[in-house]
């Protein structure tokens, strides 16, 4: 790994308290690099400042100490190599289906024309071809996050950068996506940084699991290589050995800091 | 109830407000209760026969539409202006945190002022023309725009906006794809209060003091004590706001078909 896609240094965010609440450090010290062609995923407990580090490195967030490099250079502003798909409904409701996914190459200057072929391209690649003059609220969960997927990929960043995009859906929605995602990531192969909290899923999907401490301060408390064989098939892999022994070495390290956030969410709901 | 008998039931009540209305209104048909002189109840509240009568009139010697024609030039002029002040002016502070909080005392003030006594001033600034109508129909329409959409631009959903920035768009872009998209979406849940407060304020003014439009006709009326010729008016002025919003309805759906609406839940 000489040249990292992404690389955390020593980044520490702290948000001011509103209304004389106490400032609250949700991420602290945090040093971490992903290599050209990753997949990483990044586990831990509900509220433990996950969405932060995103944040960080697609640059809608700077931190307040520490620093990002982005293929060796320093971030600064908007992280124009990265795609970012949301955790929320981030589509333009006022666009149809294909509006929304010639928009990122619209917005970038691209004739409108040639646009919206790509467009009408990557709907076909993510199998809502006809789909294109429907509007997001006359979409399923699941379509709106395949055309979330096409309107990030159509750009083609070099980094991917995915926030808990299919957290919403049901669980054998959630698993064709899974596979979907990595075929178009083994396609040509992005780095990418995976958010989520379900464990299984980051194992079957990613090349290495970071696991993150309880919040606030958060920062890693552990990496994981996945060496599962790819070709995967997210539903089938589940069932191996490797793959369980793997879930039972991280669910150990993880299971004292999920209690821990536990206990803490509780706190403050009784407090 | 089917629709159709729906339409036949509500027909019906119509029809039996004007029946009771001629009923009770007619000098000698039923004994008076209220007063003694039997033509009084006809003096203060017409009769809907004579009134229809005068309602044929004016439709078929053809003096009613130029008067019509006028309002509703008016109330189209007012509405445009003052949607599309309203529209600037909603961004413009929505979007600037500095001029909003500067701004706002004043905002507050103009809107708590009832602006039907600008009337008089918008006659003496802008004549008895038209103009003094659209003048005070703006002021009443900017309002509300302009609220609607100041409340548009705040309520921008966040994720949307951090979407449309990652996936490149600039400062102007923003405004023109996300800002003004969701802005105009909430003009349009206003517009049937609007398109209402334009005819209002086109109607205010000319009875104020015109020589053209429906409020001049009914302020002539008056004037003669001709009370049968006041309700035609005001008969006539309903008609035209019905038509009116059944027009908003239809442009309201037309363009804003990428709105989830209550009964369209396809799902696939």
């Amino acid at each position: 790994m000489d040249r990292a896609a992404v690389a955390f240094e020593d980044v520490t965010c702290t948000f001011a308290g509103r209304d004389g609440a106490r400032p609250y450090t949700a991420v602290k010290g945090v040093t971490l690099s992903i290599g050209e062609g990753e997949f990483v995923s990044i586990v831990g407990p509900t509220g433990c400042g996950k969405s932060t580090l995103l944040n960080v490195a697609a640059g809608l967030l700077r931190p307040s100490s520490g620093g990002v490099r982005i293929q060796g250079e320093r971030l600064t502003g908007i992280n124009r190599r990265a795609g970012y798909m949301f955790q929320a409904e981030a589509l333009m409701p006022w666009r149809s289906a294909l509006g929304n996914v010639a928009a990122g190459l619209e917005f970038r200057g691209a004739d409108r024309r040639e646009a919206r072929r790509r467009g009408e391209e990557w709907l076909e690649r993510v199998g809502l071809s006809g789909f294109g003059d429907r509007y997001p609220h006359q979409l399923s969960g699941g379509m709106r996050k395949r055309v979330s997927l096409a309107q990030m990929l159509i750009l083609e960043p070099p980094i991917l950068l995915m926030d808990e995009p299919f957290s919403a859906l049901d669980i054998q929605t959630r698993q064709l996506m899974e596979n979907e995602l990595l075929e178009l990531w083994s396609a040509n192969r992005k780095s990418v940084i995976f958010i989520t909290h379900d464990l299984e899923e980051a194992i079957s999907l990613s090349d290495r699991v970071v696991v993150l401490s309880a919040g606030p301060a958060t920062h890693p408390i552990g990496e994981f290589a996945i060496d599962l064989p790819r070709p995967r098939d997210v539903a089938e892999i589940r069932l191996t050995p490797q793959f369980i022994a793997l879930h039972d070495r991280i669910w150990r390290s993880m299971k004292e800091e999920v209690l821990k956030g536990y206990a803490q969410t509780r706190n403050r709901t009784a407090a | 109830m089917k629709r159709s008998t729906l339409r036949i039931w509500q027909a019906l009540i119509l029809v039996l407000i004007f029946v009771a209305w001629q009923a009770l209104t007619q000098p000698g048909l039923l004994p008076p209760v209220v007063w003694d002189n039997p033509d009084r109840a006809a003096f203060f509240f017409g009769e809907p026969v004579k009134m229809f009568r005068v309602i044929w009139t004016w439709f078929a010697d053809g003096t009613i539409y130029k008067h019509l024609w006028v309002t509703l030039e008016e109330t189209v002029l007012a509405f445009v202006i003052g949607s599309l002040l309203g529209l600037a002016f909603g961004l413009w502070l929505g979007l600037s945190s500095t001029a909003s909080t500067l701004l706002d005392p004043y905002i507050t003030a103009m809107n708590a002022m009832p602006r039907v006594v600008l009337a008089p001033i918008f006659m003496v600034w802008f004549g008895l023309g038209i103009w003094s109508k659209v003048a005070l129909g703006v002021t009443l329409v900017f309002f509300i725009v302009f609220f609607n959409v100041y409340q548009g631009v705040k309520e921008v959903s966040p994720v949307v906006l951090n979407n449309a920035v990652m996936l490149g768009a600039s400062r102007r872009q923003l405004l023109r794809h996300v800002y003004l998209p969701s802005a105009t979406s909430w003009v349009f849940s206003s517009l049937h209060t609007s398109v209402g407060m334009a005819f209002v304020g086109a109607v205010v003014g000319e009875y104020l003091g015109s020589a053209k439009g429906v409020g001049y006709l009914i302020q002539q009326a008056e004037g003669a004590f001709d009370i049968n010729s006041v309700f035609a008016g005001i008969l006539v002025l309903t008609a035209f706001a019905l038509v009116l919003d059944y027009a908003v309805t239809h442009t309201e759906r037309r363009l804003l078909r990428w709105r989830p609406a209550q009964s369209e839940t396809e799902q696939l």
